[in-house]
């Protein structure tokens, strides 16, 4: 390839007036830096390419140089803006290959942090992807609730973004004295605050037209490019691993798979909406439910993996998020495969955006959540 | 001589006006968003330890745009580009020429009576003067977008100019109703109109004898003024900055300060048509007369004055609603903007027309 044309992988077409747009990587609604290439026709979007790999770092093959343990905070900056998830699945890949028993509580305040984890990154999803559409005081108070759950966080593990919250065989240490008050305050300040976006966006005439009938993708498609998250319960199916393969204490709590039909952006938005209800109900029965005992199990100091391969995912809240380790029986794993799910989202991309306009692309991307840390890993 | 020092007068007033209350609007508008998303708002320039509530950040914002370096980018075309923010900032100021702000100062007594009309110009075209003024700063949209030869510029500068046009069909059409009931287009003329009283009690305002002429003549003046939901020229984003995304320093600036004049021109424009211009309802030419009470007789500068201050609050308030819409509400998409100009706004104000002629008709 030529200096002069690294990146360009669409290539102007025959008609007049038709010409590539660059969109990113530095580009305020792409999230990140993400590159999109566009072949447009005034305003018609006919085609679309996405470059991506601008912040790869090579976290699959920082792993095999690292213990099991000691990869946990390099698992922090796969989805920064979900990152206790992305330590749970790390925590519990590594459990079921050591074979390691975690306690009861331990589970229950883990499901609390995953939850909580979900509502902060549906905040800030909901707040960039209302500015994106152009609601710019919407975004302000996602981040205000936000940072109500940042402040959890860091109650609980002294981090707010790069949290590293959990450890392999449990918890770092037990729930801090009046941590739980300040969670039962949240849970009794979110409703009202989530009924006020719903009062501001889902009826709002302009948010539907911009959102209704944009970006469809059928169940079909989505299981053909391999979707997951609510990008595919948007569309009608209703795949949740926390109902599937139930992890944690998942199994004993009572919640609901919020699904739409349509597959459309507004679809998208009804079911996170909904998924934030959901979590909420989670959280206060793990509340109501928790035990009292240990926070971490009995860790050998020097962890050999026995020989094998395991595949574990959990359902972060960008879909199905999962660790592939292999190990060769070291302490070190031999190879590790990460499945990303905003990786395997934004694949679809193309086919969400097809007869959009520019307008609809920035929505799209908006509604697919893709974070750039878990894509390029 | 003096006529002419009057007239200087008047000038360097409108233009201390409109530049100063263009930088105080940035900090409206900053500390408005501020107290609807929750938050404090600029309060951190200071000269000795006095923050005075933000104020200072306009001031700190000029020296920033004056110094700032200008940045002219490798392709662009070295003799438009300059020229578009030009074209983008004088036309909203000279559009405030014919704008009248208050009745009339009476200085001395017969023969060397001196009067003076607070305005600076009464053409008898009036508002026709602002639109052909206002299309004037489309050039400075479409040029500073082509000019800069970006692509996300030139959608941005596409967008603005195909936006202010339509958008200016249906803002000329529902002022049309005022000028067919006033019969005159001198906005003099038209404010004096709207002193009278119906019934003795109802004030003639344009509001009230064309209520929907003011709902689209506001939706046409905030499209026209480029602000959410009708802010697509620049929607940040989708095309980051849109026309003026290549502009720096203070050419950035007079894009910028012209578009808070821009707002400060419409809001005065919705006064003077719709919402009774300088007038105080019941204050007439003697004094305060309101039905079944004793007049309340006032000297004709105080009467002046006081109106100056009327169109001034109504101005301010109108300002401040169509600053506030910004942070309310999403953005419409480009095809939908142009369905509502063209499908909604557009018959709309044919029909206010044509209901209005035949009432005209009738009623004389």
């Amino acid at each position: 390839m030529e200096t002069g044309t690294v990146g360009a992988f669409l290539e102007p077409g025959e008609k007049e007036g038709d010409f590539i747009l660059n969109m990113g990587p530095q580009h305020p609604a792409t999230h990140g830096v993400l590159r999109v290439i566009l072949r447009t026709e005034g305003e018609n979007v006919v085609d679309c390419d996405s470059d991506i790999g601008y912040l790869h770092r090579g976290q699959e093959k920082t792993a095999e140089n690292l213990p099991y343990v000691e990869f946990t905070p390099y698992t922090d900056r796969l989805d920064y803006i979900a990152a206790p998830a992305m330590n749970l699945t790390w925590v519990e890949a590594c459990e079921r290959l050591l074979q390691l028993e975690v306690p009861e509580r331990a589970k229950y305040i883990r499901v609390i942090i995953a939850e909580l984890t979900r509502l902060a990154s549906h905040l800030l999803w909901l707040g960039t992807h209302a500015m994106d559409i152009g609601a710019l005081t919407l975004f302000l108070y996602c981040f205000r609730e936000r940072e109500m759950v940042l402040d959890l966080f860091e109650g609980f593990g002294g981090a707010r973004l790069t949290t590293h919250i959990f450890r392999v065989g449990g918890l770092p240490n037990d729930l801090p004295k009046g941590w739980l008050e300040d969670l039962e305050a949240f849970l009794d300040l979110f409703p009202s605050r989530l009924s006020d976006y719903h009062k501001l966006l889902t009826k709002n005439r302009i948010w539907l037209r911009r959102t209704k009938g944009i970006g469809v993708v059928t169940a079909d498609e989505c299981v053909d490019w391999g979707l997951s998250g609510p990008l595919i319960r948007g569309s009608g199916i209703a795949l949740d691993l926390r109902r599937k393969q139930p992890y944690e204490i998942y199994d004993r709590l009572d919640f609901d798979i919020p699904t739409q039909e349509e597959g459309d952006v507004y679809a998208r938005y009804l079911v996170r909406m909904e998924e934030m209800n959901q979590s909420l109900r989670i959280l206060r029965q793990c509340v109501d439910q928790l035990p009292s005992g240990p926070f971490i199990g009995k860790v050998p100091k020097r962890l050999k993996a026995p020989k094998g391969e395991l595949y574990h995912a959990t359902e972060s809240p960008r879909g199905e998020f999962g660790f592939y380790i292999y190990s060769d029986g070291g302490t070190q794993p031999a190879r590790v495969k990460i499945r990303a799910p905003s990786f395997i989202n934004l694949q679809a991309l193309p086919v969400l955006i097809r007869g959009a306009l520019l307008a609809d692309v920035v929505a799209v991307i908006g509604s697919i959540d893709i974070v750039l840390g878990e894509v390029d890993r | 001589m003096l006529d002419l020092l009057i007239v200087l007068g008047k000038i360097a007033i409108l233009v201390g006006c409109l530049l100063g209350g263009a930088a105080f609007l940035t900090w409206v508008e900053r500390k408005q968003s501020a107290a609807m998303q929750d938050r404090i708002g600029p309060n951190r320039a200071d000269i000795f330890g006095f923050t005075l509530w933000g104020l200072f950040h306009p001031i700190a914002d000029g020296i920033k745009m004056l110094v700032k370096e200008d940045l002219r980018p490798r392709f662009a075309d070295p003799y438009i580009f300059p020229i578009a923010p030009l074209l983008a900032f004088f036309p909203a100021m000279v559009a405030f020429a014919v704008i009248p702000w208050g009745g009339t100062l009476k200085f001395g007594a017969e023969p060397d009576l001196l009067l003076i009309p607070l305005q600076l110009a009464d053409l008898n075209v009036g508002i026709l003067f602002i639109f052909a003024v206002a299309s004037i700063s489309v050039y400075g949209v479409i040029l500073g977008g082509w000019s800069s030869a970006n692509k996300w510029s030139l959608l941005g500068g596409m967008r603005g100019a195909s936006q202010m046009l339509s958008y200016e069909v249906s803002m000329g059409l529902s002022a049309m109703g005022i000028f067919m009931i006033y019969e005159t287009m001198s906005l003099a003329k038209i404010a004096q109109a709207q002193g009278d009283l119906f019934f003795g009690f109802i004030p003639a305002w344009g509001i009230v004898l064309q209520p929907a002429a003011f709902v689209l003549f506001m939706v046409a003046a905030i499209a026209e003024t480029k602000r959410v939901p009708f802010d697509l020229p620049e929607s940040e984003s989708e095309l980051i900055a849109g026309y003026f995304l290549e502009y720096s320093g203070m050419k950035f600036g007079l894009f910028f300060m012209g578009e808070f004049i821009e707002i400060i021109v419409a809001g005065s424009i919705i006064t003077t048509l719709f919402l009774g211009s300088y007038q105080i309802p019941y204050l007439g030419p003697e004094g305060l007369q309101i039905p079944g009470l004793e007049l309340w007789a006032m000297g004709p500068n105080f009467i002046a004055i006081l109106q100056c201050m009327a169109f001034l609050v109504k101005t301010a308030a109108m300002v401040f609603l169509l600053q506030s819409i910004r942070w309310t509400l999403p953005r419409f998409r480009y095809d939908q903007l142009m369905k509502l100009g063209w499908k909604v706004l557009f018959p709309l104000a044919i029909a206010n027309l044509l209901v209005t002629a035949i009432l005209c008709l009738l009623l004389t």
